[in-house]
């Protein structure tokens, strides 16, 4: 598999362990969560620095591949945030993309990774507090689970 | 004509389907044998890998290479033919996908070998004894291929010229390579070009004769193909019976689902898709009950409603897990380890 670049790939599963930055890779939709995301850092909240936002226009456009790509390049967590239920810019887009999150959950179990290392949360536009939390609340999670075990080659 | 091309057909991890499929092409076996001497095919006939190794290199014109690489020997052959020839075609869904074999890539070696060799019910080997790849005995040393921990698919290990699909390619899609090859030998007519899968680019619903809902799709809930008896017009995926036909290649004929069966997936995933599995998980949860109510339900309640899809990964990479992205399953090295 391919190791990020900025993590050394020559490094052992022990050395990634003892001074595990965990990678969080998250999806926010363009109309709720990203505007969440940005509230937030507005705000000032503090937030670990682990994660890295994309945003899409939808939390439906979360194709369930790019969580697996994201796996596969060696991220520890994935975060996709959306719109509360009914709330969907789109009207639908979150039913989807909560379906798919949770099969994917059961798919990724089946491949071997904890399940909590993907997580959907619904963060509207004016929940600063509620972005800031969750980023805290996952990223210790997956400190917890430790580094992903598709990290430094199958 | 002048002299005729050669041609060699290989199985790795395969099942031989693929070899009977190529007979399958009734009287235009005599038009390959027209044109054609086959120079290696271990099914058909006694041929010697060292007979192949003293050949020339890009002396085979067309090698058809079936069955995933499932270990050193497989890799071996597929490399030897691969420098003896001048195509190397990946025939069958094992070569292309990984197929059934590749389904071993949730577990490995060690637990393959204590399953096979200890656990199983007829099963007596107090002292474990598994295949070792080499062994001293008193009259010489004895050598096995080398099992590997992962299956591969053909293009992992060498370079492939075409890929044609199925469980097994169908007799369609053999007449039309066999015919492109015939042409391309007998009048020059050009080869497509080099990575083309030999089969359709639409998805098998296009192919597939069985009526759907075409807005507003909804599915109530999951049944499993032996829960009832499916409306023999009506599209499979709408009756809630799980078939990939909207996440796989056509080219088939849509042949399952046009017998009652849902489509399994075993042309792999549709042009320009990279991941079978996903794609069609991702069909399926935007088909799942979405109701008026929907606001209301909890993420338990959804969780619940997912649940009906028992197995997703042996559902939706039936034939195509060591061509995912993650390849094979991995296992939690970390504080917490999975729940299962």
């Amino acid at each position: 598999m391919s190791t990020d670049a900025t993590h050394n790939s020559s490094s052992t599963a022990g050395e990634i362990e003892k001074a595990f930055d965990p990678k969080l890779l998250v999806f926010c939709c363009n109309w709720c969560s990203y505007a969440g995301a940005d509230l937030a850092g507005v705000s000032r909240l503090q937030m670990p620095p682990n994660f890295r936002v994309i945003r899409v226009m939808c939390s439906a456009r979360v194709d369930p591949e790019f969580v697996l790509r994201a796996f596969e390049r060696g991220a520890d967590g994935v975060l996709v945030a959306g719109c509360h239920p009914a709330d969907c810019h789109y009207i639908g887009g979150n039913y989807r993309t909560r379906r798919r999150i949770a099969l994917l959950k059961m798919l990724i179990q089946q491949f071997g990774f904890d399940p909590d290392r993907l997580k959907l949360e619904w963060v509207s536009a004016g929940e600063g507090e509620k972005f800031q939390k969750t980023i805290v609340d996952f990223t210790n999670t997956v400190k917890e689970l430790g580094p992903s075990p598709y990290r430094g080659g199958v | 004509m002048g002299e005729k091309i050669k041609i060699a057909q290989y199985w790795g991890a395969g099942c031989g389907g693929c070899d009977v499929a190529l007979l399958d092409i009734d009287a235009m076996i005599l038009d390959v044998h027209a044109i054609a001497d086959v120079v290696f095919w271990p099914i058909g006939f006694d041929g010697k890998i060292k007979d192949i190794e003293a050949m020339p290199d890009k002396s085979i014109t067309v090698s058809f290479y079936n069955g995933a690489i499932r270990n050193s020997e497989n890799e071996h052959i597929a490399k030897l033919l691969r420098q003896k020839s001048v195509l190397m075609i990946s025939f069958g869904s094992c070569a292309c996908y990984g197929g059934t074999p590749g389904l071993a890539n949730v577990t490995n070696r060690k637990e393959i070998f204590e399953t096979v060799y200890k656990n199983t019910q007829s099963t007596d080997n107090p002292s474990f004894v598994v295949p070792q790849t080499h062994i001293k005995v008193k009259e010489g040393e004895l050598e096995l291929p080398e099992f590997y921990d992962t299956v591969k698919t053909l293009d992992e290990v060498v370079d492939v010229d075409y890929f044609m699909p199925g469980c097994p390619p169908t007799t369609n899609l053999i007449a039309m390579a066999v015919s492109a090859v015939a042409q391309y030998v007998t009048k020059g007519t050009p080869l497509p070009p080099k990575g083309a899968v030999i089969a359709s680019d639409k998805t098998l619903c296009d192919e597939c004769k069985r009526e759907r809902v075409e807005k507003g799709r909804r599915i109530e809930r999951i049944y499993q193909a032996y829960e009832i008896k499916p409306d023999p017009k009506k599209c499979l995926l709408d009756q809630g019976i799980i078939c990939i036909g909207p996440a796989t290649r056509a080219g088939c004929g849509a042949m399952c689902p046009n017998a009652q069966m849902p489509c399994r997936g075993c042309m792999g995933p549709t042009k320009g898709v990279m991941e079978q599995g996903a794609s069609m998980l991702s069909a399926l949860s935007s088909l799942l009950n979405i109701t008026d109510a929907e606001s209301k339900m909890s993420e338990e309640q959804i969780m619940e409603l997912m649940m009906q899809v028992k197995d997703p990964l042996g559902t939706f990479y039936a034939f195509t897990l060591p061509k995912s992205a993650l390849k094979r399953a991995v296992t939690e090295r970390g504080r917490r380890k999975a729940v299962s």
